[in-house]
């Protein structure tokens, strides 16, 4: 036990190293980016003296490195500042965008997951039969395809011809939760086509593999039944592969959604980062930009503490 | 919402039939009212009370905010109108009323210019409009630390003060004859002033909506504003703004029924939505217009011949045909358009003709050029094909174009005004004087060919002081004809407004000189 601890505290100091890194990475990275907040807030309309007002009152004018330290000083006294465009608290923001955000991943991993776990053992107990090859076919088929194009399929027959869901999922603050689950389906929907085939791949992929080996054989050999074989014997050793995948797809359906967020209007992260970006309203983007690093990190951490957890071994290394 | 209304709506939406429509109404006692409401033609009905307005546009972004010295893309700008009135106003027939300024009167020498501040007006907090509140908002945009983009507009303004609760005079550097058109400029927008400055943060206007909630770059929510002192406009009970910035997610919207209007339909599948018989698709034509803005001191666009050239080898009509599929109108190297007062119509329409363009090419002393052209569609739609198009009709006059593709970011701050020839997109502006003097006049930030023409900037002075509309007339024709044949722009289209609307919502004529009827679709438009 104690040895996990030690190796959680490692991973976190690392993760905390990691977010530093990317905080410096995207501040260079819109620093880059032609053009700048003031020119891009006030457009076509921008003027020199409108744009040096701008940038005075804003403090753009400073050089890169002091904005990145006053900003860096905030961030770890846990104040984020307010967005440059709109002088809004960048907390309030984001806070409401986030949970949006997370709303939807939830609701898409509460569905995919399990469809994905139970797709994968199927196929692996009936493997080379039609119904893997059709799983496959499909899922494969799924994850190929743009996820807008999903999205534009799901809408034209859900919404336009059977009219049963929205096509937009505006919710706000005030909507109520099951308003938000029905607004939130087609794009949940979307992005379950979008990450099951991974997840089914590997649980499919990892059980095959194992079946191979001689205590599988052994228990085939004693004349268990095929399902109790997959679940009770071959799946607690393939676990941590699939844990890894599953939560490589769960930080993706944070971070990855904006596609899915424009096509239904849905307001979460996604819109509002590339919003930012457009505009180089830096203090959102970092702030952003540490929200899904730390998403990684911690959906990671928790990804190696769940195999460690399943297969005891891991925590000595060879 | 009434019986009636209810009635009305499940029948628009066909969860009753006719039938028991007229059964229903019946029984209600309100089959008199009926020849009106069953015509199709929303254009006809009268306006009506009630309803939530639900409208889906294609800007509004995270960054925006409620400041109008912000405002500048549509969704802001048609907030503001919803929240805020001006001074004046642009009616549908482009002409220049009054809206919180019941009159106004000019100096002889069109310097000083005073306004009759409308008497009672309330702002949705409580508090009566008087003159010191207008001050405060005109002062928001002016002064050394503004970072308006309304400062430019403004900078004629050497002072303006209250006289008395009622009363504000302006006094400008020269004669004007339009200011009072300048006063309904979108970001003119009139707010509570507290100790001289103004509370823009709050949202409180005097428009027909209050605010009730504001999410920059998904949606406002507003509510009527029931001492809305304007006749005949605010109909609806509550409105709400949503950004759709896809535009398939967009039309799909307005299909479904989960809006009620959209802006900027995609003109590629305009066909096929026509067949959707729920849709009204409206069409405006008004200022907004494409441009190729070529820098006018820099070779070889320093030389007129080059210029007349590259105007006369691009083939207008097929770029109207192909970027615009028809929705839009030539343009004539001018910036002037039709919702403008002083349109010289009879002007002969350039087009392309490739003798000409190796005529003036020849004498420039040229037999071929080769010029690179920028483009972006951040500067228009299908920009990039028009160059390419461009590219093609010029080819005809052994004129080579080199179509560079520019990045959409920073389009406007490190293209526009600093690549020697590049795409540009105008909104166009209510007045000649405006128009002129934002991109034509000599040494104004946004001459965007720096163009510098004594003839034309000596009339530009004398016509905007000029209170005479016969000589007006005149001098802005000249100054349209010198544009087309000496300027540094070519102007080959301007661009209609193309919007869906569903059938329940009504609207008396649209207006031409922005898009979402003049952006006050909010107050203008109702339900059938």
């Amino acid at each position: 036990m104690l040895n996990l601890v030690k190796v959680v505290a490692q991973r976190l100091a690392l993760g905390l190293l990691v977010l530093f890194a990317v905080s410096m990475i995207i501040f260079l990275g819109v620093e880059l980016l032609p053009g700048d907040l003031c020119q891009e807030i006030q457009g076509q309309g921008a003027t020199k003296e409108t744009v040096a007002a701008c940038r005075k009152e804003l403090g753009l004018d400073l050089p890169p490195v002091t904005r990145y330290v006053s900003w860096l000083g905030g961030v770890v006294q846990g104040d984020f500042g307010v967005s440059l465009a709109n002088q809004r608290e960048i907390s309030e923001l984001i806070g409401v965008r986030l949970s949006n955000t997370v709303f939807l991943a939830l609701i898409a991993a509460v569905i995919s997951v399990p469809l994905a776990l139970i797709l994968g053992l199927l196929a692996a107990l009936y493997r080379n039969t039609i119904y893997d090859r059709m799983v496959n076919v499909v899922t494969l088929t799924s994850i190929s395809t743009p996820e807008f194009f999903v999205a534009y399929i799901l809408i034209l027959f859900f919404s336009v011809k059977l009219g049963w869901f929205p096509s937009l999922s505006n919710v706000s603050p005030e909507t109520e939760f099951w308003e938000r689950v029905y607004r939130a389906i087609l794009p949940a929907t979307t992005l379950t086509l979008v990450v099951v085939a991974h997840m089914m791949r590997m649980t499919r992929a990892s059980i095959i593999n194992l079946l191979a080996s001689p205590y599988i054989e052994m228990a085939n050999l004693k004349g268990l039944p095929r399902s109790h074989v997959i679940v009770r014997h071959a799946l607690p050793n393939a676990w941590a592969p699939i844990v890894n995948v599953i939560v490589i797809n769960l930080a993706y359906l944070i971070v990855g959604v904006v596609v899915v967020e424009v096509v239904f209007v849905y307001p979460g992260l996604g819109q509002l980062i590339v919003d930012s970006v457009q505009k180089r309203d830096i203090p959102v983007v970092q702030a952003c930009s540490l929200i899904f690093a730390a998403t990684y990190v911690l959906l990671n951490l928790t990804a190696d503490i769940l195999s460690i957890v399943t297969n005891p071994r891991l925590l000595h290394p060879r | 919402m009434s019986e009636q209304q209810k009635l009305e709506r499940m029948l628009a939406q066909g969860k009753i039939s006719r039938r028991e429509f007229l059964t229903r109404m019946s029984a209600l006692g309100l089959v008199a009212a009926l020849p009106s409401l069953m015509s199709d033609s929303a254009f006809a009905a009268k306006p009506k009370k009630g309803g939530h307005f639900r409208l889906g546009l294609g800007h509004g972004s995270t960054t925006d905010s409620l400041d109008p010295g912000t405002f500048e893309n549509a969704y802001s700008q048609t907030m503001g109108y919803g929240l805020r009135n001006n001074l004046t106003e642009v009616n549908a027939d482009n002409q220049l009323i009054g809206e919180l300024a019941e009159s106004w009167e000019a100096s002889p020498d069109a310097k000083t210019w005073t306004f009759k501040l409308r008497r009672g007006v309330e702002f949705h907090n409580g508090k009566i409009m008087d003159a010191s509140d207008v001050v405060a908002s005109v002062q928001h945009h002016r002064g050394e630390d503004s970072k308006s983009a309304a400062k430019a507009i403004l900078e004629s303004i050497v002072d303006l003060k209250a006289d008395g609760k009622n009363t504000v005079e302006f006094s400008l550097k020269e004669g004007n004859a339009d200011f009072p058109y300048i006063m309904s400029d979108y970001h003119i927008v009139v707010m509570p002033a507290k100790d001289g400055n103004v509370d823009w943060k709050s949202g409180v206007g005097t428009g027909a909506f209050a605010l009730q909630s504001y999410e920059p770059g998904v949606s406002i929510k507003m509510k009527r504003n029931p001492n809305y002192w304007k006749q005949g406009r605010g109909h609806f009970d509550s409105a709400e703004m949503i950004t759709i910035a896809d535009v398939a997610a967009r039309t799909n919207a307005l299909t479904t029924g989960e809006v009620d209007a959209i802006d900027r339909l995609d003109i590629k599948t305009l066909h096929l939505l026509k067949r959707n018989k729920n849709i009204n698709i409206i069409e405006s034509s008004g200022n907004a217009h494409y441009t190729f803005a070529m820098l006018t001191d820099i070779a070889p666009f320093d030389n007129n011949h080059v210029r007349l050239a590259l105007k006369w080898g691009l083939d207008r009509e097929a770029l109207l045909q192909t970027i615009l599929r028809g929705h839009g109108y030539l343009g004539n190297d001018h910036p002037i358009g039709r919702a403008n007062p002083y349109l010289a119509k009879d002007l002969p329409q350039r087009n392309l003709d490739p003798d000409k363009a190796k005529f003036h090419l020849k004498k420039a002393g040229l037999s071929k050029l080769t010029v690179d052209l920028s483009a972006a569609d951040a500067a228009f739609g299908g920009a990039v094909d028009a160059a390419v198009l461009y590219k093609e009709h010029a080819a005809k006059a052994n004129i080579t174009i080199n179509v560079v593709r520019e990045p959409n970011d920073g389009y406007w701050s490190n293209v526009w005004l600093k690549k020697p020839w590049c795409a540009v997109y105008w909104g166009g502006r209510p007045t000649e004087d405006w128009m002129f003097s934002t991109a034509y006049a000599a040494g104004a930030p946004w001459n965007d060919s720096h163009w510098k023409h004594d003839r034309f900037n000596e009339l530009l002075v004398l016509a905007r002081a000029e209170l005479d509309e016969a000589k007006r007339r005149a001098m802005y024709h000249e100054m349209q004809l010198i544009c087309r044949d000496e300027g540094g722009v070519c102007v080959p289209l301007f661009n209609n407004y193309v919007e869906g609307l569903s059938k329940k919502v009504g609207h008396g004529k649209i207006a031409g000189n922005w898009t979402m009827d003049g952006l006050k679709a909010l107050e203008r438009w109702w339900f059938v």
